[in-house]
């Protein structure tokens, strides 16, 4: 068990590897219960959050449809990423728990003279369940009905069954579900889905599986001082409504247009050795093009070592670096390496 | 101690030693350092002939948590590699005191093995 932000969490319930490859294969359930939901209700939510969210809310058009979003600051830089829902009586923002206090300071002091209300909920738990069974699982959990409806979604849609919100979303490159849950409930379909043959997953190989699937984790891909353009995430910046204005869209179109800055890519390296976040990345001896790994770690799924790296854009074919001395050369890719259980680096 | 006999001995550092019938020493990683160390995805084991004095830095592991060194437990030339290991590192997890061996040592001062720890010292220091 570690602290994780002030919450007691498991790196793994046994073994990292086994988990990760249990949920390529089968299915895993993740309490992910860490992470901060927050309601925005009111007249205004909308307007508000066309303000607030780099991604356009207004494209959302039926209840429980959900899009992955940046909060910028006015240098366009990410406060963090989110996934808003679009809800019946408003929207539900699903935030990073490192970041809860930061975020909900900063969505208040936006709000003005807006007609709008901010509730966290943390009298919801949360629970992702992944991997190419999700669908058997929940038809362990839940009725048939919601079972059926839930299989004819697609990719960050949802619904609700009473006061529980199921997503077709997750942070494992697999298909999969998220819910936002009462606590009593949570236990419930907890020991259900264990039941029917889920097995719960730590920490440690949610972080695997995202960065083969090549999803960016906050203070590692991005932060407050990283753009969209930086780190794959421009294509959640929505510009087609010229008349929507929001916070950081001047900086990031000025960035966009100068064109000057690195660009996120997948490594995959020859040797085994582990090549970790921070680890100066270059193109040839005289070193003198740098990049850096964002993320680095063993890929249970290629069974080498992987990362996602910022590099400047020119350089597309291959880099190296250096592992306690010995240089590990590594071919540059699109930032993804694993979908739902198959290689595509 | 599980799955060890007497002939073995430890670092506080976690690695052990055994002193084989033939003089020679083979070392590896405590199930304890093993467990704390999670999934063992890579070694770096030395080279065979390569020397080391009792402490030296003589291999590496990395589990998908951190990179950590090993420990020489005993001074002496590799005889022998584990190289088994590059391929399989997991044996290390599941069999640390058997498979799971990195190198065997010519040592060169026997009285060196005297001065380890004994599995119950060692097993309090876990």
């Amino acid at each position: 068990m570690v602290d994780f932000n002030g919450w007691e969490m498991p790196i793994h319930y046994g073994s990292q590897l086994k988990e990760h490859e249990f949920v390529r294969e089968s299915c895993g359930i993740f309490d992910v219960s860490h992470m901060t939901i927050v309601d925005i209700e009111g007249k205004d939510a909308k307007g508000f959050l066309r303000f607030l969210l780099a991604n356009d809310i207004g494209l959302l058009n039926q209840d429980f449809d959900g899009m992955y979003s940046a909060l910028l600051n006015e240098s366009g830089g990410v406060i963090d990423d989110l996934i808003a829902y679009k809800l019946p009586s408003g929207y539900r923002l699903v935030v990073n728990c490192a970041t809860r206090e930061s975020d909900i300071e900063w969505i208040d002091s936006h709000k003005g003279s807006m007609e709008v209300t901010v509730s966290e909920r943390d009298d919801l738990s949360m629970i992702a369940i992944q991997g190419p069974h999700t669908f058997d699982t929940l038809s362990n959990c839940f009725s048939s009905n919601v079972y059926s409806d839930l299989s004819k979604k697609r990719p960050f849609q949802g619904l609700q069954e009473g006061e529980t919100l199921i997503t077709t979303t997750g942070y494992t490159g697999e298909i999969g579900v998220e819910l936002m849950i009462d606590g009593e409930r949570a236990k419930a379909v907890w020991k259900q889905a264990l039941l029917s043959g889920a097995k719960p997953i730590g920490l440690g190989a949610r972080d695997t599986l995202r960065l083969e699937a090549g999803m960016n984790l906050y203070g590692s891909e991005m932060d407050e001082n990283i753009s969209p353009l930086e780190c794959n995430m421009a294509w959640t910046v929505s510009l087609e409504d010229e008349s929507r204005d929001f916070i950081g869209k001047e900086s990031f179109k000025r960035k966009k247009e100068e064109g000057d800055f690195h660009v996120l890519k997948g490594l995959l390296f020859k040797d085994r050795s582990i090549v970790r976040s921070n680890q100066v990345i270059y193109f040839d001896e005289s070193k003198e093009v740098k990049g850096v790994v964002t993320s680095g770690s063993y890929s249970p799924t290629l069974k080498k070592s992987i990362a996602l790296a910022r590099i400047p854009p020119s350089h597309t074919e291959t880099c190296m670096t250096e592992v306690r001395g010995k240089i590990n050369k590594a071919s540059i890719g699109e930032p993804k390496f694993v979908r739902e259980g198959k290689i595509i680096f | 101690m599980n799955g060890i006999s007497g002939n073995y001995k430890f670092l506080a550092s976690h690695e052990w030693a055994k002193l084989e019938e033939d003089g020679s020493v083979t070392v590896g990683i405590s199930d304890y350092a093993q467990e704390q160390l999670g999934d063992i995805v890579f070694v770096e084991l030395p080279e065979l002939n390569s020397e080391f004095n009792q402490e030296d830095e003589a291999a590496v592991i990395e589990s998908v948590k951190a990179a950590s060194e090993v420990y020489s437990p005993m001074g002496g030339k590799v005889v022998e590699v584990n190289t088994i290991l590059e391929e399989s590192p997991e044996i290390i997890n599941s069999s640390p005191y058997q498979e799971g061996w990195f190198f065997k040592l010519k040592p060169v001062d026997i009285a060196e093995f005297d001065n380890l720890l004994s599995p119950e010292e060692y097993s309090e220091l876990c």
